[in-house]
């Protein structure tokens, strides 16, 4: 199949425009139940779909794969492809959209455009991550925010104005300066296709702008103008503010998708445009954002301990592993690199997961506030039980996968800067703090509040979509190199490849200097 | 010869001579009650002459010793205006019949207002240029005050006219500096006077007073004071006009005059229109936050999206004209589906234009609701929507001009205006429940909307890419440039 990544991606589209055009507007209970079913049909084909990318993956080879090409405007093109870096996002995306959609099956406000809103989602994540054009990856990037605005505004909680507009606003503000970046880089290489751009060399010459010196010259300006993009997506404290309130906003199915998915695209964008396209812009700066990534570590780990609110409590959480992600992305070694993407893929299933579980107990008793819980273990075991090993992969316990990628990127982190791998480190403390206290008060205790007398425990239903990403969570933890085989060389090739170019600017600089 | 002058503006003669005919024709017959055909006519008509000259129009021809250019650039900006005209007559139908202003004298006026747009994007001389501009603006000054017995109408006829009075005296006052310093009024000797090495003094003082006349006309901050007052007190439909048409004319006049009488200064005019560009794009963007008239809100908006396409020309170059070109037709589109949501709303048989009367208007309308949407993300520049490559293209422009700054400034006023955008979206989908709207089932409007926001959501498409605009808008550019 030709075509194989087109497929991928625009199932959940057609899904949507069938949604849209065949299905009657705000029906009964037989049209939302044909909704769900259709949504949760499609999503679940693209993940069977995609099962023959991973399929027909070759992992030895460092190129791209899959690649399909048509033209497009403005000499532009509409380029499709995978590597070793972007498949496994891929995997990720149409993995958890089926478990996603099965998780908002009581909505029941508008569930028609709930579903469209998730399919059109799915598809322009999954072009996010399989974009070969800038432009075309601008475009899938921001595009994904106009349904995932109108999810936190719609079906979102009580504060979900503010949080949509904020939600909006922040990433927008950080992508168009990427925009105007991507025009100088089609200005000055004339393509917008990523793979010759990841060989072009963009000037590295220090120049002064309005007095300022600025060492690194253009490389530094366009990767900043992407790191301003990338940094808000992730979110690197201190431009995270966003994420806490999106994701208590948003409804369970949001949140889930935002932080097992959305995150990932700044971490992505990292190792696609930041790394091998201005090595030397990466360089000037790589101690910054190495510093950037222990403070936010540290820091969102510290705010994470006062929160009252579960969902604000896993968001800062969430923030602290995106930093563990971005230190490991810009310690630039093998292990930093392996370790980011594969604590991004585990923090997809664990973050999701957690999520899930606050919706579980947020379905029956309808508040996020910690102190309206406590001595769930009574009526809920089975919860008691899933939440528990969620808790522990989040904290990063040998055997899950949560481990695997804070040892990795700390390694790497060691490698590159001895004390800021010393001081995230005390964030592994600090997490098992806030997360098992967050367990104690919600599971363990007595059984006091009188609204908890009642609770049922997970249904069949609630299982089974959680039964998928134990597994997922256990097995990398297990046996890491499932991921790390996958992503070795592509990652090989990228250091080998930054490095070369790092030797080359400094010998032309300095050439340049001695003339 | 003279029949070779007349056959290059046979389009313009033929409407010239309709709307005159008519004018007598209806005085004699049933006046008014001939006011709904005429409409249909003329819209058909405006929209035959665009097909005409899209399909027939070739090469460079000049008339009247090379007063009057038909060449690739002005057929391009006159279809754009043809087309957008002939739509917002035939959407205006409805709404003015059941206000009772659908007089005879309001289809005409268009049409003749469209003849002198047609005669501005063909000038080649200056005095070309004034005819032009001057039929089009007294038309529009009439138009804008139509509904006699409402104060707020004829308030907003009355401010145009004097403002417009004024611009008017600018653009002569500048005018005439150009002719007596260049010797002459056509644009290709005033080239000629402009490019020689050392432009004179006196020259680049009347360029200025020329622009800051069109500048007036686009509604370009500082000239734009006119534009939320005007669009709020004209009828609905009439202000969807002001939003289209003349827009179109005026930028398509503005590069004429930039580049084809002062091509060889480009450096000279480049910082005005950067200037210019600038102002209007902030300015568009933080004044339309208050609004609560969903009117004066698209008169920001509409000064903002002037801004972006004046960096498109800003940037002196072919492919900025091209980037122009490709902006103003996008706008064009979007404005006319915008307007065509707004004509739909009323309460009552009044039409309403407050925003918070859309509260929660996807529950009652789902489709429309979806479309209004797809536009005003579209305004705001969201990809993949089309608004996007518009912005895209006249980004390019600029950073390829030089222009880089003027690039960044625009990008961080899109997002300052993406809010109101935003802010209707809020409305039309999060809002609360209100007194319902009356439900329009017009087909008219509600075709013109579905097929903009169709255009709007899906002509990115690779494979459809923008339906050729792209390479009509580069012949049209290269045309001028030459």
């Amino acid at each position: 199949m030709d075509n194989l990544l087109s497929i991928v991606t625009f199932i959940p589209a057609i899904a949507a425009l069938i949604l849209l055009v065949f299905l009657p507007g705000n029906g009964g209970a037989n049209a939302e139940r044909n909704a769900k079913w259709v949504a949760l049909i499609a999503t679940s084909i693209t993940f069977l779909v995609s099962l023959f990318i991973l399929a027909e993956f070759d992992p030895n080879d460092t190129g791209m794969q899959f690649v399909e090409e048509r033209e497009w405007l403005l000499g532009l093109q509409y380029k499709l492809g995978v590597d070793g870096i972007s498949v496994l996002f891929v995997m990720l995306t149409t993995f958890m959209m089926p478990l996603t959609i099965a998780a908002s099956w009581d909505v029941k406000t508008r569930v028609k455009e709930y579903m469209i809103a998730f399919l059109l989602l799915e598809t322009l994540m999954l072009g996010v991550f399989m974009a070969l054009d800038l432009v075309l990856f601008y475009l899938f990037f921001e595009a994904g925010l106009i349904p995932m605005f109108l999810i936190i505004g719609i079906w979102g909680g009580a504060n979900r104005i503010y949080a949509s507009f904020k939600f909006f606003l922040y990433t927008f503000l950080g992508s168009v300066l990427m925009l105007v970046a991507m025009v100088a880089m089609f200005a000055d290489a004339g393509t917008t296709d990523i793979p010759t751009l990841m060989k072009h060399t963009f000037a590295s010459e220090s120049f002064s702008i309005l007095g300022i010196h600025v060492v690194g010259g253009l490389q530094t300006m366009l990767f900043l103008a992407f790191f301003a993009s990338f940094a808000v997506k992730m979110p690197m404290w201190p431009v995270h503010t966003w994420l806490p309130d999106a994701h208590v906003q948003a409804p369970t199915a949001g949140s889930v998708v935002l932080a097992a998915i959305l995150l990932k695209m700044g971490g992505y964008g990292f190792l696609r445009f930041s790394l091998p396209m201005f090595p030397v812009g990466a360089d000037v700066l790589t101690d910054l954002v190495l510093w950037m990534s222990a403070i936010a570590i540290v820091y969102t780990s510290l705010v994470a301990l006062v929160q009252e609110d579960m969902k604000k409590l896993i968001a800062y959480s969430s923030v602290a592993h995106m930093g563990y992600v971005t230190m490991g992305i810009f310690a630039a070694n093998q292990q930093g690199i392996d370790g980011a993407i594969f604590q991004m893929i585990s923090h997809g299933f664990i973050s999701g997961a957690l999520f899930l579980c606050v919706g579980v107990i947020y379905d029956r008793m309808h508040t996020r506030e910690i102190d309206a819980y406590g001595g769930l273990v009574n009526r809920m075991p089975a919860y008691a039980l899933i939440f528990m090993f969620f808790t522990m992969a989040n904290v990063g316990l040998p055997g899950t996968s949560g481990f695997v990628g804070e040892f990795l990127t700390l390694m790497g982190a060691f490698k590159a800067n001895t004390w800021v791998a010393a001081i995230a480190t005390s964030g592994v403390i600090l997490s098992a703090a806030y997360a098992l206290w967050l367990y104690r008060r919600v599971v363990f205790g007595d059984l006091i509040k009188e609204s908890l007398k009642t609770i049922n425990d997970m249904t069949q239903r609630e299982k089974w979509i959680f039964a998928p990403l134990v597994v997922m969570t256990l097995l990398l933890g297990v046996y890491p190199a499932l991921v790390t085989d996958i992503i070795g060389p592509s990652v090989e090739a990228l250091i080998e490849t930054y490095e070369t170019a790092l030797v080359e600017a400094a010998a032309f600089n300095q050439a340049a200097a001695t003339q | 010869m003279i029949t070779d002058d007349l056959i290059i503006i046979v389009p313009e003669i033929i409407l010239a001579l309709f709307a005159m005919l008519a004018l007598v024709g209806a005085v004699y017959t049933r006046k008014d009650a001939i006011g709904p055909l005429l409409t249909w006519v003329s819209a058909g008509l405006l929209a035959l002459m665009g097909v005409w000259i899209a399909v027939n129009g070739d090469g460079d021809n000049t008339a009247f010793n090379g007063m009057f250019v038909d060449d690739g650039f002005a057929r391009f900006a006159k279809v754009v205006v043809l087309i957008s005209a002939a739509a917002v007559l035939a959407m205006s139908q409805d709404y003015m019949k059941q206000r009772g202003l659908l007089r005879f004298e309001y289809p005409l006026l268009v049409v003749l207002a469209v003849v002198g747009m047609m005669v501005m994007v063909s000038a080649g001389d200056l005095m070309a240029l004034y005819m032009g501009l001057e039929l089009q603006s007294l038309s529009l000054y009439v138009i804008a005050s139509l509904r006699r017995d409402s104060v707020k109408s004829t308030e907003a006829g009355m401010k145009y006219f004097v403002l417009g009075a004024l611009s008017s005296g600018l653009l002569l006052y500048g005018a005439s500096l150009v002719y007596g310093f260049a010797g002459t009024t056509q644009f290709a000797g005033i080239i000629l006077a402009a490019g020689e090495g050392q432009t004179s003094l006196g020259l680049l003082f009347g360029l200025t007073f020329v622009v800051a006349g069109l500048a007036f006309k686009v509604s370009a901050v500082p000239f734009h004071m006119w534009t939320p007052d005007v669009y709020e007190g004209a009828p609905t439909p009439i202000t969807a006009f002001f939003a289209t048409a003349p827009k179109m004319a005026a930028m398509g006049l503005f590069a004429r005059v930039v580049h084809d009488a002062f091509g060889g200064v480009v450096a000279d005019w480049q910082q005005i229109l950067a200037l210019l560009s600038l102002l209007s794009m902030f300015l568009g963007a933080v004044a339309a936050i208050g609004q609560k008239n969903i009117k004066r809100l698209m008169a920001y908006s509409s000064i903002a999206h002037m801004g972006y396409a004046l960096m498109g020309l800003a940037a002196g170059t072919a492919f900025g004209v091209q980037a122009m070109l490709i902006y103003m037709a996008i706008y064009v589109t979007m404005n006319v589906g915008t307007f065509a949501f707004i004509l739909t709303l009323s309460r009552d048989g009044q039409p309403v234009a407050s925003i918070d009367a859309l509260n929660m208007y996807s529950k009652r309308e789902p489709g429309k609701a979806l479309a209004v949407l797809v536009l005003m993300f579209s305004l705001a520049g969201v990809p993949p929507l089309v608004g996007f490559f518009g912005k895209f293209y006249v980004l390019r422009a600029a950073y390829d001009a030089g222009l880089a700054w003027l690039a960044i400034a625009g990008v961080v006023a899109s997002v300052i205006g993406a809010f109101y955008y935003l802010r209707i979206v809020f409305y039309v989908y999060f809002g609360d429940e209100v007194e319902d709207l009356d439900t329009d089932r017009n087909p008219v409007l509600f075709g013109f909307l579905m097929s903009s926001a169709a255009l709007i959501a899906l002509a990115w498409f690779p494979g459809l890419n923008l339906l050729g605009l792209e390479a009509m808008a580069l012949s049209a550019a290269e045309a001028l440039l030459n």
